[in-house]
């Protein structure tokens, strides 16, 4: 397999600077959407042009995706137009802009599961069955543009990057005139993304117009020949990516500069925090991924990031870390305690602390405030939020100011529900809340999944900053930028296997996303 | 032409309570269209069934005699909602606490002091612990349906205490009535006021609403039923157990209803019968929806309920209809409390364009 370097300098799109006198593909004018006392837009344009690969940049809650539904026609705007093809667009629904040939890949993605892949594209198709013509159909247009997909196939087998080819696909059946990507390259692999790439630039050359939403800024100086910026609701600019450097992109989207985390760090090796022994589990249902012969020595004081594509069994791992999915004895220890037969509190008071992937409904409860967040890891008796059986709701809000402060969680006034909180502000608080026990031991699963990067930054300085106090910290992620950022090794998950952490300056791109597709090779030669 | 749902904001206090004043409002509208259909004036109807329990002391006395086993149970079935447990056979565990407590009064008849009675209680809280746990053990190690299970094992309940009052309870003396010997002396409550029916088991029911509302507000069980109910990955990842939870609320709640049930033969019918519940525990499962799972909200959807019972009584003397509208008018009021909360949760749109068909403008 031939990797293309990411930085590579190859950056020709179809259409590089839109043709004068041509209508725009989009034209969004002066949009403003209030949600009740929240203003989500205030006088935003967006043009994109016929073929034109256009960036949609900011943080999270910069108005991106409500930007989005508006032009996607799931939101009315309350001032403002929207011209397609030059012609006003007065009425707004999802059906009248699938008619008009807008189409959208989401970042979670929306196939059934237990339907094949022809039967997920035919319910997009309005009138089309899953019949032989249609996978024949689908066959072409996955052969033209180099789109690996089986109709055939179970929709529940397929990995995360094969998913989005479905997604894609069923877009491309659609007879797009513009398709919008939110986070495209989120599940993909260095080198998936590069063939993602391909199939965009090609799209291009045929005159789709494509909106690319992701907060990765050097895929947008490869790939996008504009990018319009969104900062709390307002237009910032459009500028021409390939003129702007990736320091002058985010300081345009956060306002201010952004935070770099230091370099060089030493790390000593000290004893052994956690350790994994030979862990294998069972699939555990029918949508699970097995744990194979997991081993993993931690140490204290340091990083030790995994890396891989979601679904690989990285949840799983988690799981059987956190004790929500048992374990039994001989396979886990926590300064060499076995704690494998342990629950989840008692594991806590042997100072393991952990942050799962999803926040609403897993770390916290969208409905319960902050102050009684607090309380669902936080219930110990060294914590001082329970006596006696009874909870003491205000040390635990006060707990709560306190992380609120330190980790510069940004909510409403009093103390308000979780839900409430914007996805990078309620993951500072949840990675705050574990980080303030000081635990011999931090597990976190995608600490910055669809978090701005601001937000990002700060959690990843916060991590480092516990692993220097003297903590473990075992990072799981799918981010690679993350991975190298702040691991000090690094190992990779792939099919349920872990692979043997290297030294972070052993490690390359490549050579990870070599290690993500192990598992499908072994298959691939068997 | 569709049918939209859709989920709206917040969910608030001043919301729900509304929700619940506007279903007893179209409860009472029903009932009058219901008095209509039976051939009674609808005003007269309405008078005497919501009205009238209200105005004379008698009644008065009576609402909360029967509030009493409605606030208690509806109290211990809040906890089971809230933690997302189905109970629905509180009226089993009732009758279990009947049939536990009343052991000592009917099989050591002479037995009198001032132990007798707190036996008489402690022994109806244990039956109908234990007799909530059959569905709480059966639901954590089979996964079973607690609904089913613990609705099948009420009517169990029920033919074990028509069975023992006409076999082996019978009183001896009764001239072969299908009831137990009558209770005396210590084993009967004190009258609060000499010459009522109320009785000294009304504080309890007083006393239970306030400690139901700590726990569940303030303690960490309490929280934890809270979390597990709104969120379960959420609790398990708090590490609160599921299972724990299950036995727990199953176990409050038997209590609850068990120590109803032996206050009731105690308190107010004085020894055991065939019947020994107009349908409490079924009832109390509308008192808790329409006190909103509150402790005190409970306790006023209780009276509400009780006034429905006496309402039939007197609908029934007054204007001549069935006392079974009682029943009914209960069920129409539990199907209001639903169907107002559904519309308060979500929103519903007709809309007009079909689904994939161009809009105008095109």
């Amino acid at each position: 397999m031939t990797v293309e370097s990411a930085t590579s300098a190859e950056t020709t799109t179809g259409a590089d600077a839109p043709a004068k006198g041509l209508a725009p593909r989009v034209a969004m004018r002066a949009i403003a959407k209030s949600f009740g006392s929240v203003r989500a837009l205030t006088g935003v344009d967006l043009t994109v042009m016929p073929g034109e690969i256009h960036a949609l940049l900011g943080e999270n809650g910069a108005g991106k995706s409500t930007l989005v539904k508006i032009l996607y026609g799931a939101l009315k705007p309350d001032s403002g137009s929207v011209e397609f093809d030059g012609e006003r667009i007065a009425d707004v629904s999802p059906a009248a802009a699938r008619s008009r040939g807008i189409v959208m890949v989401f970042q979670h993605f929306s196939l059934f599961e237990a339907l094949s892949v022809a039967e997920n594209i035919a319910l997009a198709l309005p009138g089309r069955r899953a019949d032989t013509a249609l996978s024949e159909e689908i066959r072409t247009i996955s052969r033209r543009y180099g789109l690996a997909v089986e109709p055939e196939a179970s929709v529940a087998e397929l990995d995360v990057g094969a998913r989005q080819r479905v997604e894609l696909l069923r877009c491309l059946m659609q007879d797009p005139r513009l398709l919008i990507l939110d986070e495209p390259t989120s599940v993909l692999t260095p080198q998936e993304a590069d063939k993602l790439f391909e199939v965009l630039r090609r799209l291009s050359a045929e005159g789709c117009s494509i909106l690319y939403i992701t907060h990765r800024l050097e895929e947008v100086r490869q790939l996008c020949s504009g990018a319009t910026i969104l900062r709390r609701g307002a237009f910032i600019a459009h500028v021409d990516p390939k003129a702007e450097t990736v320091a002058s992109l985010a300081r345009a989207m956060v306002g201010s500069d952004v935070p770099v985390i230091a370099e060089e760090r030493v790390s000593e090796r000290s004893e052994i925090a956690l350790s994994v022994r030979d862990l294998s589990l069972p699939r555990p249902g029918l949508f699970g991924v097995a744990l194979k012969d997991v081993s993993l020595d931690l140490h204290a004081g340091e990083i030790v990031a995994i890396a891989g594509v979601a679904g690989n069994g990285q949840r799983e791992l988690f799981d059987a870390l956190s004790g929500e999915q048992p374990v039994g004895s001989g396979v886990l220890f926590l300064d060499e305690v076995d704690i494998g037969t342990r629950g989840i509190a008692a594991r806590r008071r042997a100072g393991l602390a952990l942050v799962p992937e999803e926040r609403n409904g897993h770390a916290a409860v969208p409905g319960l405030a902050l102050g009684e967040n607090i309380v669902l890891t936080r219930h110990g008796r060294t914590d001082g939020t329970v006596g006696n059986g009874v909870v003491r709701f205000s040390a635990a809000r006060r707990l709560a100011a306190r992380i609120r402060e330190a980790f510069d969680v940004r909510a409403g006034e009093g103390d308000p529900p979780a839900g409430s909180l914007s996805g990078g502000n309620l993951q500072k608080f949840v990675v705050g809340r574990e980080i303030d026990r000081k635990p011999r031991v931090l597990v976190v699963n995608q600490p910055t999944w669809g978090v701005d990067a601001r937000a990002a930054n700060e959690i990843r300085a916060a991590l480092i900053a516990l692993a220097r106090q003297g903590s473990a910290v075992l990072v799981i992620s799918q981010d690679l930028d993350e991975v190298f950022d702040i691991a000090d090794r690094i190992a990779v998950m792939a099919d349920g296997r872990l692979s043997e952490p290297q030294p972070r300056h052993d490690m390359t791109r490549e050579a990870v996303g070599r290690l993500m597709t192990a598992g499908e090779e072994a298959e691939d030669a068997a | 032409m569709r049918l939209e749902v859709s989920l709206r904001g917040e969910r608030g206090l001043l919301l729900d309570t509304l929700s619940a004043l506007v279903a007893l409002a179209v409860t009472v509208a029903i009932a009058g269209l219901i008095f209509a259909a039976l051939g009674a004036d609808p005003l007269a109807g309405l008078h005497a069934f919501f009205l009238s329990p209200l105005l004379d002391a008698w009644s008065l006395q009576e609402v909360a005699v029967k509030a009493a086993p409605l606030i208690l149970i509806g109290l211990g079935l809040s906890l089971c909602y809230r933690a997302n447990v189905w109970n629905i056979g509180a009226e089993g565990q009732f009758t279990a606490g009947a049939l536990l407590g009343s052991v000592p009064a009917v099989l050591f008849p002479d037995w009198q002091g001032p132990l007798v009675l707190p036996a008489m209680l402690i022994l109806g809280m244990v039956g109908g612990m234990a007799y909530a746990a059959i569905p709480a053990f059966l639901k954590v190690r089979f996964r079973a349906n607690e609904i089913l299970t613990s609705l099948m094992l009420a009517y169990v309940a029920l033919l074990v205490l028509d069975y023992l009052v006409r076999g082996p309870w019978r009183d001896p003396m009764g001239f072969n009535f299908p009831e137990s010997r009558l209770f005396t002396g210590d084993q009967r409550l004190l009258r609060l006021v000499e010459g009522t029916r109320l009785h000294a088991g009304l504080l309890l029911v007083v006393a239970a609403v306030p400690l139901v509302w700590f726990v569940t507000r303030y303690t960490l069980a309490g929280f934890s039923l809270r979390v597990i109910g709104e969120a379960p990955r959420a609790g398990a990842f708090a590490g609160f157990s599921r299972a724990r939870i299950t036995y727990a609320v199953f176990a409050a709640c038997g209590a609850l209803a068990g120590l109803a049930g032996i206050l009731e033969i105690a308190g107010t019918v004085g020894q055991l019968r065939p019947v020994i519940s107009p349908g409490y525990g079924f009832a109390a499962i509308i008192v808790a929806f329409l006190g909103r799972l509150s402790p005190l909200g409970v306790a006023m959807a209780g009276l509400v309920l009780a006034v429905s019972y006496i309402g039939a009584e007197a609908a029934q003397v007054s204007i001549g209809v069935s006392d079974k509208v009682a029943r009914v008018i209960q069920g129409t009021l539990l199907f209001s409390v639903l169907a107002c909360d559904a519309l308060a949760r979500y929103r519903l749109r007709l809309v007009t364009t079909p689904a994939g068909a161009p809009a105008a403008g095109e």
